[in-house]
């Protein structure tokens, strides 16, 4: 077994219900996300694994249970303060959700523009080092996320989700879909950015449903199954989990 | 027996969804208000917007408006003539468009253009995440897409409409004068008598109206969209079909109003 240290909760889900009319999409969770760790929550599509992201984000509200993000319980947040919290997220979406109208530049700029005050020089520091750090070339800045290919798209929607320096960094099915070379970048690029941004406390989440890349690089890793938890261990003994369900999705 | 039956069943399950409809598009509606009048008020997005309408729309309307008036004279002149009033051509065809052709053909044909932009722009970005993306950001989407289109296409209209009559005007004076030589001096003497000033605003308020009404449709087919380009293609579609229904019911109830106070 892996010896489990101390870790602070970051997120905490409890007795987590949501009914969508007499669908039961999510039944009854609780359970711990740590900060600075890498946590991923698998499962088969249609398991729930979108609706617990939206909770967290606070884009929907529970029927049941709570949801205490950075020690603020969502539940009793108004809409606006709840616009506010969610700066506190940064998130790098399946298909990068890149603006398509605005360049690599322009994209990483945009929640800059939006929320904070800083000079055209500071702006211009601060989004050309996030693409750099991305690995994103000087002559690709002003390409349009239609002249990018599938892997640089996710480099620029990571600086983007990056820009404001999240405390919590999501990422919605980041290598589903993507050949075995670009599945290897992407990994990279998330420890990378996990690494870098440990002084600050940043704590990563992961939904996926692949498998073999996301235990190469979590710390915790939680099996989704019809609305429910049913195995959340940290990586090195999830691969060895005794639940039946873990074992065939693993072994898959 | 069952031929009545299953054909009751249908209207009222047409009944209930669009009912349910109509509410989604009241609560939409209700959003709009509620993030139109907070922080952040993104000027620039209102101004790109502006232009972008303007810019889509503008030759389109000079174009309908300039044959528009032209048919008008035309059309007048030759009823008029037959009861000898065919000096009376200017002021029929301008208090025509002032009143109801300029503000009902610039809406339908900005609902057929900026409004269908409108619904494909933000269906798009409703397809490819980029709407989540706003609100992960904490960027509310009706507020920051929403908000400017409906905002610009409100004051965007009636300068439109203004055009269009403008232009209208126009080719109604050079078909009447020009074409079928009706004295130039009796044209304007007859316009400045029987044209007022209340004639033009009826026209803009409509106008406004129409803008409201055209963008707040558009970019609420645009939320709506699911499923992929299909979807895009049929939330398009809707956007512009709903459009030019309400400019069309609408004008009767903003004629019956206006027509009472002006």
């Amino acid at each position: 077994m892996q010896t489990i240290e101390y870790q602070e909760p970051i997120i905490q889900i409890k007795n987590l219900t949501k009914k969508f009319g007499e669908h039961t999409i999510l039944d009854g969770l609780s359970f711990d996300i740590y900060k600075n760790k890498i946590t991923t929550i698998l499962g088969f599509s249609g398991a729930g694994k979108s609706t617990l992201l939206k909770h967290i984000l606070g884009l929907l509200r529970p029927t049941e249970g709570s949801i205490t993000v950075l020690g603020k319980d969502l539940n009793k947040m108004s809409e606006v303060e709840l616009k506010e919290f969610r700066r506190n997220f940064g998130m790098l979406f399946q298909y990068a959700a890149l603006f398509d109208s605005l360049s690599a530049y322009e994209n990483v700029e945009f929640p800059l523009n939006e929320f904070t005050k800083l000079t055209e020089y500071e702006k211009k520091e601060r989004v050309e080092g996030l693409l750099r750090s991305v690995g994103i070339k000087d002559e690709s800045f002003k390409k349009l996320p239609s002249e990018l290919s599938g892997g640089m798209r996710k480099r620029v929607g990571l600086a983007r989700g990056l820009a404001l320096n999240p405390f919590i960094m999501l990422y919605d099915e980041p290598t589903t879909g993507l050949d075995p070379i670009t599945t290897k970048m992407v990994n990279d690029l998330i420890i990378d950015t996990a690494e870098r941004n440990k002084d600050r406390g940043m704590t990563t989440l992961i939904i996926s449903h692949d498998v073999r890349a996301t235990l190469k690089i979590s710390d915790f890793v939680a099996f989704l199954d019809h609305g429910k938890i049913v195995e959340y261990l940290p990586a090195e003994d999830f691969k060895n989990s005794d639940n039946p369900l873990v074992k065939e999705f693993v072994n898959l | 027996m069952s031929y009545i039956k299953g054909a009751v069943e249908k209207l009222g399950h047409n009944i209930v969804v669009n009912l349910y409809e109509l509410g989604k598009f009241t609560s939409f509606g209700l959003r709009f208000f509620y993030w139109t009048f907070r922080r952040p008020f993104r000027v620039r997005n209102i101004f790109s917007q502006f232009v972008f309408i303007g810019n889509k729309s503008l030759f389109i309307i000079c174009l309908s408006g300039a044959f528009t008036g032209m048919v008008m004279a035309y059309q007048t002149y030759f009823g008029f003539k037959l009861i000898n009033v065919d000096t009376l051509v200017g002021p029929i065809v301008s208090i025509t468009l002032a009143k109801e052709l300029g503000p009902v053909l610039t809406g339908l044909i900005v609902a057929g253009r900026a409004g269908a932009a409108m619904a494909a722009q933000i269906g798009s970005m409703k397809v490819t995440e980029q709407i989540d993306a706003l609100e992960v950001m904490g960027i509310n989407g009706i507020q920051y897409l929403a908000t400017p289109r409906v905002i610009s296409s409100c004051f965007a209209l009636p300068i439109l409409t203004a055009i269009f009559q403008f232009v209208g005007n126009v080719g109604s004076y050079f078909i009447g004068t020009k074409v079928l030589n009706i004295d130039e001096g009796i044209y304007f003497s007859k316009l400045s008598e029987f044209m007022y000033i209340e004639d033009m605003w009826q026209g803009l308020i409509k106008a406004f109206f129409f803008g409201f009404l055209i963008s707040l449709i558009g970019t609420y087919f645009g939320f709506q969209v699911k499923r992929g380009a299909e979807g895009v293609g049929r939330g398009t579609n809707k956007a512009v079909v709903w459009g030019m229904i309400n400019v069309l019911v609408w004008d009767y109830f903003l004629t019956s109003y206006l027509i009472k106070i002006l």
